[in-house]
């Protein structure tokens, strides 16, 4: 996959191209199944800093395996789940935890659930898990998926409920393996969810993760990405929905160590209601042996009232010059006014205006999340969304 | 019949330098099947009048009247005016992403109507439409105004106005940044809705130079916030000839 846009022409410096130059290379990042090795954050952290650290205190705890979720599953034939020791999760994850919380989350969980899609498997219906949150205990939770060689999955996970919830989802598309992993958070509003996906991308494998994140109080999500050989391709795409009170944070890392590899990172995010809280970090680091590798990582926001704040960082650190393409893009804007009138002015109602406008700014990445039940789920969440807040028209 | 009435018609804006005054009593009565042309240098408040009763937020109305048969236009909200039948072509249409033309127009002829245009005589009429304007049919499925260039905007400006059939519509200098093949396509759509329905136009224009394709009934110069002289056809003849010094040096 070749991306050309206007603003990465194909030959210019590496160096021109860095957005935000990190404090120290994201490959310095410490990598543990030990929680020791990660200090409780103090929100003074490069990468802690947006995060409300004060209401995480509970997942960054050490102690016992604690609290569950409740867990319904709907399995196409030949998937198995299974619950598996942490010794066995261990040997299996594709990388180790990069942060204290997905360290817990392996060390408290008291095992892990291993999803397993065989080798050559064509799957038609999507494997789906639901997890409710019912309130108590915090929740640490260790999931590993293993999508065999040549086969072409989709597994969705559903979240919603009350919860503390930290996970740690490890994800091996093995080589040539179609992939598509869709988690969703439809949490209650007083819900906290922390997590690390860490998925490692087989020679010519094609792994598709998507992120829609709606409900909650507090959620980060970690998307991490590396190869296990050369060809394979990565898209994450997210889109999320913050009300007044929310604090929703994505985090990816594209880690382009295998070359001829393509990733492509889409997050589009509406804000509304003041105090509604966004954060994007786009990490992409193309080392030295990642020879012929394209990149390229977007996200846009669309504040729709006075209050609301999104932060927006793509990092790119590039080691070869030797790559096909490698870029960024960045923006927040404010919902427009202009295009208000504009509908109005043709005897659009403003309700419908707004609809539209919103409808419009997630019409492109709706269309690239391509699984049609996800589509109808999300586009009626944003109705939900626009009716909560501005009221149902009369 | 259809009457849009302005009367003495003050409209002030905020600027950074405080609060300033554009309209300075307008009047101008345009009734079903007249065609008004509103001439005037820039900076004279010709495109403040158009926004004004179309209701953008931006323009304050301190005092005066605008009625549509009657009604209240100034207690109406702005898609109020549309529905009751007044359309504005703007000078600078807006970019909508997203949103293709094909969903716009529907959305808005269902707003208008209060109820969705049976499907088949809709896309024949936009079908019809967009043809006359020499639009291409991919056009229906781009996004709002993105990426349309200046004479594509106008004509999708004029192809609402056909398909929307208001009552009376404000041309803000639909004719500026057109070049003279683009400026006859939107001419040509304007006379043809002319024709085919009884609407009233008020017609925005720096220049004679679409006068030449719309003919008016009644000609009308603006000068610093309001109409400083009326008359016919001839008098657009007189300013293409004389041009705006005669009112400006008056004032002075």
């Amino acid at each position: 996959m070749t991306i050309v846009t206007n603003d990465t022409p194909a030959h210019v410096d590496p160096q021109s191209r860095l957005a935000t130059v990190p404090d120290s290379s994201r490959a310095s990042r410490t990598a543990s199944f030990d929680p020791a090795d990660f200090p409780v954050p103090s929100g003074r952290e490069e990468e802690w800093r947006f995060t409300p650290v004060d209401r995480l205190g509970a997942l960054f705890a050490d102690g016992p395996a604690s609290g569950h979720l409740e867990r319904s599953v709907q399995l196409p034939e030949g998937v198995t789940l299974t619950d598996i020791s942490g010794e066995q999760a261990r040997s299996l994850a594709s990388r180790p935890p990069n942060d204290r919380a997905a360290a817990q989350a392996f060390a408290r969980s008291g095992g892990a659930v291993r999803l397993d899609i065989p080798a050559e498997a064509q799957l038609e219906d999507a494997a789906r898990i639901r997890l409710t949150g019912t309130g108590g205990e915090p929740v640490f939770g260790h999931v590993v998926l293993t999508a065999g060689r040549h086969s072409k999955a989709t597994v969705i996970v559903e979240h919603d409920g009350t919860a503390e919830y930290s996970e740690f989802f490890s994800v091996e598309a093995q080589d040539g393996a179609d992939l598509t992993v869709v988690t969703l958070q439809r949490w209650n509003d007083d819900s906290v969810h922390l997590g690390q996906h860490q998925a490692l991308v087989g020679r010519d494998a094609s792994y598709r993760h998507i992120v829609v994140t709606l409900g909650g109080a507090v959620v980060r999500l970690n998307s991490n990405v590396t190869y296990a050989g050369p060809g394979g391709d990565a898209t994450l795409l997210g889109v999320y929905f913050a009300d007044a009170g929310q604090h929703l944070e994505h985090r990816s890392f594209v880690d382009h160590n295998e070359p001829k590899g393509t990733s492509l990172v889409t997050y589009k995010g509406a804000l509304q209601g003041e105090t509604a809280r966004t954060v994007w970090v786009g990490d992409v680091l193309i080392r030295a042996e990642a020879e012929g590798i394209d990149t390229y990582e977007l996200n846009r926001n669309l504040v729709l009232s006075d209050g609301a704040r999104a932060d927006s960082i793509p990092n790119l650190e590039i080691e070869t010059g030797d790559i096909a393409g490698a870029g960024h893009a960045s923006s927040t804007g404010r919902f427009d006014d202009e295009q208000l009138f504009y509908l109005m002015s043709r005897g659009i109602g403003e309700y419908e205006a707004r609809r539209l406008v919103v409808r419009g700014f997630f019409a492109d990445i709706i269309v690239k999340i391509g699984v049609p039940e996800i589509v109808d789920t999300l586009m009626e969440a944003i109705e939900e969304e626009l009716a909560t807040d501005m009221g149902t028209p009369a | 019949m259809t009457t849009l009435e302005i009367k003495d018609l003050h409209v002030t804006v905020e600027t950074e330098t405080g609060v300033k005054e554009i309209l300075r009593g307008v009047d101008l009565t345009v009734r079903s099947g007249e065609t008004h042309a509103i001439m005037g240098p820039n900076g004279s408040g010709k495109s403040t009048l158009a926004y004004s009763v179309a209701g953008h937020p931006k323009y304050t109305i301190t005092s005066g009247s605008v009625t549509l048969d009657g009604e209240d236009v100034l207690e109406m909200g702005v898609d109020e005016r549309a529905q009751a039948g007044l359309f504005l072509a703007m000078q600078y249409p807006v970019e909508v992403p997203g949103v293709t033309v094909s969903n716009f127009l529907r959305t808005a002829k269902t707003a208008i109507d209060g109820e969705a245009p049976k499907l088949r005589h809709w896309v024949k009429d936009v079908k019809e439409a967009m043809t006359s304007l020499r639009m291409d049919s991919s056009f229906a499925e781009r996004n709002v105004n993105e990426g349309f260039s200046g004479g594509e905007k106008k004509r999708h400006e004029i192809l609402q106005m056909e398909l929307l059939s208001p009552k009376i519509a404000i041309l803000d200098e639909t004719d500026s940044g057109l070049d003279v093949d683009a400026l006859k396509v939107v001419s040509e759509g304007v006379n043809r809705v002319k024709a085919s329905s009884d609407i009233g136009v008020m017609l925005i224009t720096h220049y004679t130079r679409i006068l030449r394709y719309i003919t008016p009934d009644h000609v009308h110069v603006f000068i610093d916030g309001k109409v400083a002289e009326s008359g016919g056809p001839e008098l657009a003849e007189r300013l293409e000839n004389e041009g705006y010094d005669r009112y400006l040096t008056a004032q002075v």
